[in-house]
C-alpha cells in the first residue's frame, strides 16, 4: 500500500516540468560557482594567479583551508535551496491546484500519503544531490586538476563528503515537504525559503560567531547543521576574523536536520494536512 | 457489472464556528436510480458531499456506503467515483498523466486510463496539458476520474455546470445509462431544470436542512396544477369559467385556471360554445414547487 502511494508521488513529481527546470538551474549554478572559485583558489595555490592580486599570503599557501572539499561542498552549502524548493512546491502545489481532493479520494489514509511524499522527496532530494555533485565535483575537479593541484578524489575522506552531501540534500527536500504542509500557501512558502536561506540564516550564522555563547546556538541553525553533516563549507571558513567557529559533529548535524524535517512535517500535519479539504 | 451500494446519511451535521452549514440531515440514496441532490447555492450540498467522501469531517452524524464510511472502504475508487465542483487538476499535467497518478495510487491497472478517456470522449486529447482544456473538457476529465475504478456508486457535484448543449445531452444519457446498469447515482445541482430530465428521485435541502425527499413526481403534488386556456373571445371564455365555478387568473398568454385538468376546461368551453385557441397544462409546476420549498427554507 505504501509502495503504491510512493509510486503515485513519484508520478506526480515527474509529470510536471518543475523538477527538471530546478535540476538544470541547480547544475548550472553550482557548476559556475564551483568552477569559478576552483579556478580562483587553485590559481592562487598553484601560483598561476599572483597572490598579491588576490590579497592573500605568499604563493603555495592554501588560501582557505583545504581547497577541494571546499569546492565540492558547494553542492550542498549553496545548492541546498533547490531540494527545499522542490519539496515545498510538491506539497503546496497540492493545496494550490486542489489536487488534495483526488489524492485523498484515491487514498483516504492521509498519514500514509504524507509519509509517501516525504520518502519520495527524500529520494528526489538525493537525486538533486547527485546533480549538484556532478556540477561541484565534476566541474570543480576538472578545474583544480587543470591547475595541477591535487583533486583528492583518490581519498576516502572526499568520497565520505560526497556521500554525506547526498544525505544532506535528501534531508533538505524532506524539510521542504514539512515547510509546505506547515505553510500551505505556495507564495508564502517560496518567500520563506528564499528569504531564510539566502538572507536570514547566513546573517544569523555570521552574527552568532562573534561570541562563544551565540556560536553554541548558531551551530544548530539548519544550514550550519547541514554544513556540519557534509564536513566542509564556504560559510565555516568565511566567518568573521577572530570569530568563534563552532560546529556539530557530522552525525549530530544529520540528526539536527532530520529533527527539523520531522518537526515541520508533524507540525504541518496538524496545521493543514488533516484539516477539511474544501 | 458493478453493484451499487446504498448511500446513507444519518443525522449528519457540520458547523463552521457559529454557522451550521449542514443541519442534522438524514436520507438514503438507492442503487439503480438517479437521485438529484438539489438546493440553492450555499445550501450545504457541497459540504454534505465532501463529508460523504471523507474530505470534510462532520461535526456529528455519519455518512456511509453500504454501511462503511469512505475511510473504511477497502478499495475506495473501485466502490465510489466522485467528481467535485472544484477543478482539481495541475494545469501543467496531461490528462493521461493525471489519471495515471490516481490509478496508481488506488492500485488500478494503467489500462483503465485509456479506457476511461475513451468513455468520456477525450481519447484524442489525453496527451494535452489540462491547462489548455475548456470547462466542458475539464468536466469530462472529472468524470473520467470517477470511472477509473468502475465503481458502483457515482457522486457528482454540479456535473452539468459549464457544459454546452451537446455536453448536457451527453451527460443526461450518461447518468441514465449508469443507473440502468444498477449503479447508485447521486447528482447535485442548484437548478432543478438542469437535472429534471434525468433524475428519478429528488432530495432538496435549503439552509443545510432537508426540505423534501421522494420521487420526482412527488414534487408535482406540492403545487396545485394549472391549466392555461385562451380564446379569441377571452371575455366569453372568462364568463364560461366563472359560471362553471373554476378559479382562474389573467395570464400573459391566456387565462390560468387553478386546480383543474385540461379535459374539464375544454369541456366547459365546448358546452359554452367558446372557441379555444390554446389549452395546455402549465409546465412551470416543478420549478415552482422547487422554489416554494427552497424559499420556505430561506424564510425560516
Amino acid at each position: 500500500m505504501l509502495l503504491r502511494a510512493i509510486r503515485a508521488e513519484f508520478a506526480k513529481l515527474l509529470t510536471t516540468r518543475i523538477w527538471w527546470v530546478l535540476a538544470v538551474v541547480l547544475f548550472g549554478y553550482i557548476a559556475v560557482l564551483s568552477g569559478g572559485l576552483a579556478a580562483l583558489f587553485a590559481g592562487i595555490e598553484s601560483g598561476a594567479i599572483d597572490p598579491r592580486a588576490a590579497g592573500t599570503g605568499p604563493p603555495g599557501t592554501p588560501p582557505l583551508g583545504s581547497l577541494p572539499p571546499l569546492v565540492y561542498s558547494f553542492a550542498s552549502s549553496v545548492g541546498y535551496v533547490f531540494p527545499v524548493l522542490l519539496g515545498a512546491l510538491a506539497t503546496t502545489g497540492e493545496f494550490r491546484h486542489q489536487t488534495l481532493t483526488p489524492t485523498f479520494l484515491a487514498n483516504p489514509r492521509r498519514v500514509q500519503v504524507l509519509g509517501a511524499k516525504t520518502i519520495t522527496l527524500f529520494l528526489a532530494g538525493g537525486a538533486f544531490g547527485a546533480v549538484a555533485l556532478l556540477a561541484s565535483v565534476g566541474v570543480g575537479a576538472l578545474v583544480i586538476n587543470a591547475f595541477g593541484v591535487d583533486t583528492l578524489l583518490g581519498g576516502g575522506a572526499t568520497w565520505a563528503l560526497i556521500g554525506r552531501t547526498l544525505a544532506a540534500m535528501a534531508l533538505w527536500a524532506s524539510i521542504g515537504v514539512g515547510l509546505g504542509v506547515l505553510v500551505p500557501s505556495q507564495v508564502a512558502s517560496i518567500v520563506i525559503v528564499l528569504a531564510f536561506t539566502q538572507f536570514v540564516e547566513p546573517l544569523l550564522r555570521f552574527a552568532s560567531m562573534f561570541t562563544s555563547a551565540t556560536a553554541g546556538i548558531g551551530k544548530f541553525l539548519p544550514g550550519a547543521a547541514s554544513d556540519a553533516l557534509v564536513g566542509a563549507s564556504i560559510f565555516t571558513v568565511a566567518g568573521p576574523v577572530g570569530g568563534v567557529a563552532a560546529a556539530l559533529d557530522w552525525w549530530q548535524g544529520g540528526l539536527v536536520l532530520l529533527g527539523y524535517a520531522a518537526a515541520a512535517t508533524i507540525g504541518g500535519y496538524f496545521v493543514s494536512w488533516r484539516r477539511d479539504v474544501t | 457489472m458493478p453493484i451499487g451500494a446504498v448511500i446513507e446519511f444519518t443525522n449528519i451535521t457540520k458547523r463552521f464556528g457559529n454557522v451550521t452549514a449542514v443541519d442534522d440531515l438524514s436520507f438514503s440514496v438507492e442503487p439503480g436510480r438517479v437521485t438529484g441532490f438539489l438546493g440553492p447555492n450555499g445550501a450545504g450540498k457541497t459540504t454534505t458531499l465532501r463529508m460523504l467522501l471523507g474530505l470534510v469531517g462532520p461535526s456529528s452524524g455519519t455518512a456511509t456506503f453500504g454501511g462503511l464510511r469512505y475511510h473504511d472502504l477497502p478499495h475506495p475508487l473501485a466502490t465510489v467515483g466522485a467528481a467535485l465542483e472544484a477543478a482539481s487538476f495541475h494545469p501543467g499535467r496531461t490528462a493521461r498523466n493525471h489519471l495515471a497518478i490516481y490509478a496508481t495510487a488506488a492500485g488500478l491497472p494503467r489500462t483503465r486510463v485509456a479506457e476511461v478517456l475513451h468513455l468520456v470522449g477525450l481519447a484524442d486529447h489525453g496527451s494535452r496539458r489540462v491547462g489548455g482544456y475548456s470547462l466542458g473538457m475539464r468536466q469530462r476529465l472529472g468524470l473520467a476520474c470517477t470511472l477509473l475504478g468502475n465503481p458502483g456508486v457515482l457522486v457528482l457535484d454540479e456535473p452539468i455546470n459549464g457544459l454546452d448543449p451537446e455536453g448536457i445531452k451527453w451527460i443526461r444519457g450518461f447518468l441514465r445509462d449508469m443507473a440502468a446498469e444498477g449503479r447508485t447515482v447521486l447528482v447535485s445541482s442548484h437548478l432543478l431544470g438542469e437535472v429534471q430530465q434525468s433524475v428519478d428521485d429528488v432530495i432538496i435541502i435549503a439552509q443545510g436542512r432537508l426540505v423534501h425527499r421522494g420521487p420526482l413526481s412527488s414534487l408535482e403534488m406540492q403545487v396545485a396544477p394549472q391549466v392555461v386556456v385562451d380564446s379569441p373571445d377571452r371575455a366569453a371564455l372568462a364568463n364560461a369559467l366563472t359560471r362553471a365555478g373554476v378559479d382562474f387568473s389573467q395570464g400573459r398568454t391566456g387565462l390560468l385556471a387553478t386546480a383543474a385538468d385540461p379535459a374539464r376546461i375544454g369541456h366547459i368551453a365546448f358546452t359554452a360554445g367558446v372557441e379555444v385557441s390554446a389549452l395546455h397544462r402549465q409546465k412551470k409546476g416543478l420549478e415552482d414547487a422547487f422554489l416554494a420549498l427552497v424559499d420556505g427554507g430561506d424564510s425560516r
